[in-house]
């Protein structure tokens, strides 16, 4: 009962996030400080995480090819689809759950125990539009985030190669071109932009209404975490059946 | 003036406030106090339109709050000016900006009258140079003089203050329960505080309205509040050794 409750207060608030709109010249600057919280300060983990997991695909493939009638090339092709398809949107994303999202949750759920909403709320601001939008605008922009981390990802598979000898280079470069397909990238970043809609959303909602005080921010930030990883592993299947089956 | 008629609030099965009818004059600092969990902060919460409550009704000089549409409760709400408990600076902006933060948004003001008008409440609530600190660098003291000048700082019409002097040392609350008295009788604001502190009673209670299980148990000021018999006040009153003493001399000088 109380899930169904909760869905339903979820979606009441992100109709309640667009209503009212607070002054553009006080939201430009909200956006621009959510983008270099949420985004610009997100960019070096992403950056750490793709370039080695791009490498350890890379040998892992290597590893496992014993047979000589695969091609060698084949290694340079695997790391490109699981970066593309799969490590760099969703896996990246369930660490940014982690990052962004228990960052979000805490730093909205102290404005509610230290009364700040209610002082939004009280000089008559839409404290959603004020505190929700701004993030979920500024991370329109982690697809551009995600995108870095494609890159670094195969750049470490190749950086794999060439230095750890599980491949040549010219074989890692020509199977990283092989049976490349458009929608792929299009399905990659179709998710992408759920998922960044779900990171910015759910863990608003747990800090916003959250009840109690610092110890039940911890905790929100916890649950936020469980959720936001719940609502993009299950998307993530209902998408990928969707556009790819 | 805002007048309070028949307010009940609930939360669940919790009845928090059963039917509270009083009225708050212009100029004056009106008081409510009672026992900490007594509902004074849900009271406040009520009258700035943070709760819904079941019954009764609040009117802001004539105009009956739930009877405004979205509009012109914004209107009302730009003549607000609210102290929170834990003074609820925002922390992310500094003392100026907090303090600049209602004509941000209220206003049309250009930066530089708005810098203007941020310096002038400032020195009114004595913090003439904190205006670069953050909100967490600043003592309690500071914090609610911040937030008196945050509340202030668009003129408004009526101010509330919950418990504007808790955990602050007895100089200080003085201090601050002054200024608030001050600024209510200079710019003749309708003024509501919250408090479960004698000393505010004695300091600025030209209205007290004494909260006991979800009633108002009495209402007077702080020049009658010591002469009633009322059993609920008196055992407020002098729960502290300090009135005790006070009353037993006072008695035994007029016997
Ligand atoms: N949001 C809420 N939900 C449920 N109960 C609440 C809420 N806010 C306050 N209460 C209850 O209302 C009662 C009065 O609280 P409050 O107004 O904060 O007292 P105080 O007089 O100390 O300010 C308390 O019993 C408190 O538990
Ligand atoms: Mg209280």
């Amino acid at each position: 009962m109380s899930y169904i409750h909760n869905i339903g207060a979820y979606f009441l608030m992100i109709a309640e996030m667009f209503r009212k709109p607070t002054k553009w010249s006080v939201m430009k600057t909200l956006i621009l400080k959510d983008i270099d919280d949420l985004i610009i300060g997100s960019l070096g983990i992403i950056a750490f995480i793709s370039f080695f997991v791009g490498g350890v695909i890379t040998i892992q493939t290597a590893l496992n090819i014993d047979n000589p009638l695969i091609p060698k090339y084949l290694v340079g092709f695997a790391t490109r689809q699981s970066v593309i398809l799969e490590f760099a949107p969703t896996f990246t994303s369930i660490i940014m759950a982690g990052k962004v999202g228990s960052f979000i949750t805490s730093s909205i759920g102290t404005m509610r125990v230290t009364e700040q909403i209610d002082a939004l709320e009280v000089m008559g601001i839409n404290s959603l539009n004020y505190l929700v939008f701004p993030k979920t605008i500024a991370l329109l922009l982690y697809p551009f985030a995600i995108a870095i981390g494609m890159f670094l990802g195969i750049l470490g598979g190749m950086a794999a190669c060439v230095f750890g000898g599980y491949s040549t280079l010219a074989d890692y470069i020509i199977g990283i071109q092989t049976d490349f397909d458009t929608f792929h990238i299009f399905y990659a970043f179709i998710k992408t932009f759920v998922f960044a809609f779900i990171l910015a959303t759910i863990p608003s909602f747990h800090g916003y209404y959250m009840k109690g005080g610092a110890l039940e921010v911890g905790k929100a930030s916890t649950t936020a975490f469980v959720w936001t990883s719940v609502a993009i592993i299950l998307l993530n299947y209902i998408l990928t059946d969707m556009m790819l089956g | 003036m805002i007048e309070v008629k028949g307010l009940h609030k609930s939360f669940g099965d919790a009845h928090i406030l059963k039917g509270i009818s009083t009225s708050f004059s212009k100029g004056k600092t009106n008081l409510i106090i009672g026992q900490s969990g007594s509902g004074k902060t849900v009271f406040i919460k009520c009258l700035l339109g943070l709760f819904d409550y079941e019954e009764g009704s609040i009117s802001y000089d004539g105009k009956i709050f739930s009877q405004l549409t979205e509009d012109e409760k914004r209107n009302l709400r730009a003549e607000i000016g609210m102290v929170f408990q834990g003074s609820a600076l925002f922390d992310s902006m500094t003392i100026a900006e907090n303090v600049m933060f209602p004509l941000q948004m209220f206003t049309k003001m250009s930066k530089v009258e708005m810098e203007e008008r941020a310096d002038f409440v400032l020195k009114r609530v004595n913090l003439p140079d904190a205006h670069k600190k953050m909100p967490s660098e600043a003592s309690g003291g500071m914090q609610k003089r911040v937030a008196i000048a945050r509340a202030i700082v668009n003129n408004p019409k009526y101010l509330f203050c919950d418990e504007p002097n808790s955990g602050l040392d007895p100089n200080t609350a003085i201090v601050i329960d002054n200024l608030i008295q001050e600024i209510t009788d200079e710019y003749q604001i309708t003024t509501v505080i919250n408090s479960h502190d004698m000393n505010s009673v004695m300091e600025i209670g030209e209205k007290i309205v004494f909260l006991k299980d979800g009633l108002k148990a009495w209402e007077g000021s702080k020049e009658t509040i010591f002469k009633t018999d009322n059993k609920i006040v008196t055992d407020f009153v002098y729960s502290s050794n300090l009135f005790k003493k006070v009353r037993r001399m006072y008695i035994e000088e007029n016997s």
